[in-house]
């Protein structure tokens, strides 16, 4: 498989680059390299999680999403705004005032992914029925987080969980809908989902799983974040509206998709070092006694997201009380059994593994490589200060064997290197004539 | 026939700060070598259950890793103390663990069952005062 030049929503805006080391160091796959002076992303190990753009100073990281324009290229749009939307907004009573405002910006129509979580739970909770499921099962719902899995756990891939997305069953349900009350076909509905960060867009343009997105792009909340603001506190609201349960809502913070699916026996974590951690233990075969594991990338859940506006914890704090006002409904009663046949849920490809850590498609050839890794390595200072543009020493090392550098790029293997021939120099202008 | 690529972890008693560092180094490696799948799987298990086995019940000894053309091999040796039952030692939920290592939560005694379970080929040999070896094959397709 060709990981090279897959598309990606994270990317390096080059004048802004000041080649420092900020999102080298962080990057928690290791795809970032600086050389010549300015960061290079590697399409091959990128998961399109974000970090990046969260810590570079000189906002060089981007996320390119779908600009609003974008609609105009549509007869009919549909607007999915992702729950942790309604985070963004202090105060928020419901979420139809949010809806409502989405129609004014003038989609046609507008349906919750939170909608789309509550088919997802339910279809969830029957798949945990099933005997023998390998455990724990693990979310698929955070798009990093899967990518991470297929590059650093490929051997974990049986325990994701083979259901769609959310906004992808929303968008399948939405269209739908949308198609019976117009009376018009599928090809003239435009379903654009309102994302809080990168993966996502990737996951519409570069879909894992399926073949194809039913959703058509993605904007930005922060885009869309300051259009809506002047429109949020209309108390106007569609008297035909069938809101998501409060679970379904719950999914844009950290746990609220375990406590939805599975409460008796669920473990969430956030933050990508994090969910590395907890799945090292998985791979340890060290939590076999737990049925559900939620990991998102962003701490606090979507609501952390990049292209979000609100701090995230306000963000939570926000969604908490929203969701302590409404009904406490499960999905399991709300969710007819009928819905989970009529649309599509489950993926028709497995997850493949990333195999971009590989240093040789042949295995001989590779341990050759390996052996000669661990002989530079031995060389190098160990300081993983990250000034030959590899992120550690390890790293630097890796990338001498794939012939992207050589060892004179290291700065302290070069200073060494000069100090010995200052001396060589010494000794010769010091060597008499005979 | 001579492995192809071959490493050695020291892994030392009670260290429980750094156990479990070879092993995840152990996986790094396969996954660079391309070994994936269900053996990459069944390695993992293993060697962090066999280098948990050194920390917690062994006065110290290495880990070792060898890739052959077909074969990936982990070999645990150690100084002491030696297992005086084996039969005994294999069964699952027999444990010999320490208040130490039960409060971290190990000690279930299902360390050695999980190795022979997870490896293709299994051994185990043993002296009282000298130590303990542990050999596992795992079979690449």
């Amino acid at each position: 498989m060709d990981m090279t030049r897959r598309y990606h929503s994270v990317q390096l805006e080059k004048d802004r680059c000041k080649g420092c080391t900020n999102c080298l160091k962080r990057c928690p796959t290791e795809a970032i390299r600086v050389h010549g002076g300015r960061a290079h992303i590697l399409s091959a190990l990128c998961i399109d999680c974000g970090e990046c753009i969260r810590v570079c100073d000189y906002h060089a990281k981007i996320a390119v999403t779908d600009p609003m324009d974008c609609v105009r290229d549509w007869k009919y749009t549909i607007a999915l705004p992702a729950p942790s939307l309604y985070g963004q907004f202090r105060g928020l009573a419901r979420p139809d005032f949010v809806l409502e405002a989405l129609y004014r910006l003038g989609f046609d129509y507008v349906f919750e992914v939170a909608r789309g979580a509550d088919i997802v739970t339910r279809a969830i909770r029957e798949k945990l029925k099933q005997p023998c499921l390998p455990r724990p099962l693990i979310s698929s719902a955070c798009p990093a987080v899967v990518r991470l899995i297929q590059v650093r756990f490929p051997e974990l891939l049986d325990n994701v969980v083979d259901m769609r997305q959310p906004m992808e069953v929303a968008a399948s349900v939405a269209r739908a809908e949308f198609c019976r009350i117009k009376g018009c076909s599928p090809e003239e509905v435009g379903c654009f989902f309102i994302t809080p960060c990168p993966a996502k867009m990737t996951a519409i343009h570069n879909p894992l799983g399926q073949e194809k997105s039913e959703l058509n792009g993605a904007i930005s909340m922060m885009e869309i974040y300051g259009l809506l603001l002047p429109h949020i506190h209309d108390m106007l609201h569609d008297p035909n509206y069938v809101p998501a349960t409060r679970y379904g809502v719950g999914w844009a913070t950290s746990n609220g998709e375990a406590q939805a699916v599975c409460p008796e026996n669920s473990l969430s974590v956030d933050g990508i070092p994090n969910v590395i951690r907890v799945l090292e233990e998985v791979e340890n075969n060290k939590l076999t006694d737990l049925v559900y594991l939620e990991g998102n990338a962003c701490i606090g859940g979507c609501v952390g997201g990049p292209l979000t506006f609100e701090n995230n914890y306000v963000a939570e704090n926000s969604v908490r009380k929203m969701v302590k006002r409404m009904p406490d409904t499960h999905p399991d009663t709300v969710v007819p059994p009928s819905d989970l046949n009529k649309y599509p849920l489950r993926n028709d490809l497995p997850f493949e593994p990333n195999d971009a850590a590989m240093l040789d498609d042949n295995m001989t050839e590779a341990m050759r490589k390996m052996q000669r890794m661990n002989e530079i390595l031995e060389r190098l200072p160990g300081y993983d200060c990250g000034s030959c543009g590899s992120p550690t020493c390890a790293a630097f090392a890796e990338d001498i064997v794939r012939g992207h550098c050589t060892e004179m790029d290291c700065i302290h293997v070069m200073k060494d290197r000069l100090r010995v021939m200052a001396q060589e120099m010494v000794e010769l202008a010091q060597t008499r004539r005979e | 026939m001579d492995a192809l690529f071959q490493t050695t972890y020291p892994v030392e008693s009670a260290d429980y700060t750094s156990a479990g560092r070879a092993s995840a180094d152990i996986k790094r490696k396969l996954k660079q070598l391309g070994v994936g799948g269900d053996v990459l799987r069944r390695v993992a298990v293993a060697s962090y259950e066999v280098e948990l086995n050194l920390v917690i019940h062994s006065l110290g000894g290495e880990l070792s890793l060898s890739v052959y053309p077909d074969t990936v091999q982990l070999v645990s040796s150690d100084r002491g103390p030696g297992i005086p039952d084996l039969e005994m030692a294999m069964r699952e939920g027999y444990s010999t663990a320490n208040d130490e290592a039960r409060s971290l939560g190990f000690g279930a005694g299902m360390g050695l069952p999980n190795m022979k379970r997870n490896a293709d080929d299994f051994e185990i040999a043993s002296t009282v005062g000298v130590g303990t070896t542990i050999t596992m094959g795992f079979r690449l397709n």
